[in-house]
């Protein structure tokens, strides 16, 4: 039983490991927080179980992909063009995407897929459909999946436009003055990032058998606190070290729930743990100023006589 | 080389703060001139890199570069061609990237071969390797290093070293070695003069310093309210000294040289 839970976290755990790539790459690479986030992550989850439920859940895969970065597009367009700050542009973008979501599922807030085929049955099939098949597959493929989406990524931030899309969050100042063009780094850099928001969507709607349009409440937040552990655990490094910490602090993330969920949590006071541990970690460096500044104040009313 | 052809820059027009940062402004620079640029605080020598670099747009006038038009070109595609440093040694390079990457960026970007996806060959690396050793400052074994650990004057040779690994039609440099301490200063200076007289680069640099003005190069420009008012090279520049050169702005001017740290500058050497 106990076994069969971990596995699903640990599955579960890859699916929301896309979110994180994404978030590496929105926040700490481009350093936009990207709010488009939650939305995107719906939409992927549409287009996806939309697709699967006419029959086509491979090019649902894709097409959520696609779809994701559209939503990015938007998000930087408004950001770069229109000189809306990111964050208003991400709010923005969210927000229409509530009403195009309702569209993709048909007017309706929950699209349950009934018998229809997967790219986990198709995994299956592929696999010869025995009993480790019947039981690795759903593992294999998200883990297939995420691990690909990661190399790539990894492959990526080495090129001429992914160094570019690096410098750009790095030092402004520079990217102005070596030939690179801030509005389409931040253009490319945010499609990317979508795309692979939506593509975990994708993933997870074919992975649960529905899509909702409440999925994606929070999402943004539950990516952070995976990077985030991620990174505690295999510490700031180089690109393939960040990719495989955002991986790994996504499944760690999850195996954390499933405990949580053990000793009885509330499942809904998750979301309130998720938020304080990314609140925590990303004020940390502030927090520990302050604390060491109190320190010095103390330390100089003692010895301060004179 | 270069060529400006009367370039004229008003800030905030019609305002009380109306200023007119150059005044057609003409400059030809030959193939491989190294030109000096003295001026007092707000003479223009900024505005003047900022014309050329294209961080905004003249208000008259046009800027060729090696024969070409570019006066309406946006900045970041003139700079594929020109090479700038700043006083700010931060702002040249990326702080949480490695050293490798840092130039890796520069030498993608500049040699403008290959496609967006291009990466850096290990035979590109090679040659990263035996750029860094000729700094002198040991960088080559640290190359997976983030820039961000290295001092001011090291980023500012690495900068330099990004600016000119791919050589540019032009480099400017904006007072690159003001913020430097005076040891690391004389260092990073130079190497940009080696580097800029073993590549003939034609360059383009802003000094305080009086007596580099006249040391450095083959050529020395003096700026005053948007205008530039001094020209030598050749003879005439040979034999010139500091106090000559006071004199000089004086008659063209005016009006005396009323800069502390220029003429600080020229005591202290």
């Amino acid at each position: 039983m106990t076994v069969m839970l971990l596995q699903g976290a640990v599955e579960q755990g890859f699916v929301y490991a896309l979110v994180a790539l994404a978030l590496y790459l929105s926040y700490r690479t481009l350093d936009i927080a990207d709010l488009t986030t939650d939305g995107s992550f719906v939409l992927g989850s549409a287009v996806s179980a939309a697709a699967a439920a006419a029959g086509h859940p491979a090019a649902g895969i894709l097409g959520c992909f696609l779809a994701g970065m559209a939503a990015g597009f938007v998000t930087a367009f408004l950001h770069t063009r229109m000189k809306i700050q990111a964050i208003l542009a991400g709010i923005i973008t969210m927000t229409g995407l509530y009403t195009v979501n309702l569209w993709v599922m048909g007017g309706r807030a929950d699209l349950p897929l009934l018998k229809v085929d997967t790219i986990f049955t198709l995994a299956k099939t592929l696999l010869g459909g025995g009993e480790l098949a019947e039981q690795y597959a759903e593992l294999i493929t998200v883990a297939l999946i995420t691990c690909l989406a990661g190399v790539l990524l990894t492959l990526f931030l080495k090129t001429r436009l992914g160094l570019s899309i690096r410098a750009t969050g790095d030092n402004r100042d520079m990217v102005a003055a070596s030939s690179i063009d801030p509005a389409f780094t931040i253009t490319v850099g945010l499609c990317l990032a979508n795309g692979l928001t939506a593509l975990a969507g994708g993933v997870l709607a074919q992975y649960q058998m529905s899509s909702n349009l409440s999925l994606g409440t929070g999402v943004v937040v539950i990516g952070l606190a995976s990077l985030i552990i991620g990174e505690v655990v295999v510490r700031r490094g180089g690109v393939g070290r960040c990719v495989a910490g955002a991986i790994l602090g996504s499944v760690i993330y999850r195996v954390l729930m499933v405990f949580a969920l053990r000793a009885s949590a509330n499942p809904a006071n998750l979301k309130l743990i998720s938020a304080c541990i990314v609140a925590v970690a990303i004020g940390w460096p502030a927090l520990a100023d302050r604390a060491k500044l109190a320190r010095r104040k103390a330390a100089a009313g003692k010895g301060g006589q004179n | 080389m270069l060529k400006l052809e009367h370039i004229s820059k008003t800030f905030d027009p019609g305002t009380v703060n109306e200023k007119k940062a150059l005044q057609t402004v003409s400059l030809e620079l030959a193939d491989g001139d190294f030109a000096a640029i003295v001026g007092s605080n707000g003479a223009g020598k900024s505005t003047l890199f900022g014309a050329i670099a294209g961080s905004f747009f003249t208000d008259t006038g046009r800027i060729l570069l090696d024969g070409r038009d570019i006066t309406f070109e946006p900045e970041f595609r003139r700079s594929r061609r020109i090479g700038r440093l700043f006083q700010d040694p931060l702002r040249g390079t990326a702080p949480h990237m490695t050293i490798e990457e840092n130039l890796a960026l520069a030498y993608l970007r500049a040699s403008g071969k290959g496609h967006i996806f291009s990466r850096v060959s290990a035979k590109e690396k090679e040659f990263f390797r035996q750029q860094l050793a000729q700094l002198g400052l040991g960088l080559e074994d640290r190359m997976s290093q983030p820039v961000g650990l290295l001092s001011g004057g090291q980023r500012q040779a690495l900068t330099l070293l990004m600016a000119t690994l791919v050589t540019p039609k032009l480099l400017l440099l904006d007072e690159h070695t003001a913020a430097l301490d005076p040891g690391t200063a004389e260092k990073v200076l130079e190497l940009t003069k080696r580097i800029v007289e073993q590549r003939k680069i034609t360059c383009l640099m802003i000094t305080h310093n009086m007596q580099s003005a006249l040391a450095l190069g083959n050529r020395t420009l003096m700026m005053d309210s948007g205008r530039i008012v001094l020209d030598v090279k050749g003879e005439a520049r040979e034999g010139l000294s500091v106090e000559d050169l006071v004199r000089r702005f004086h008659s063209s001017t005016g009006r005396a040289l009323d800069d502390d740290r220029i003429l600080l500058a020229g005591e202290d050497n």
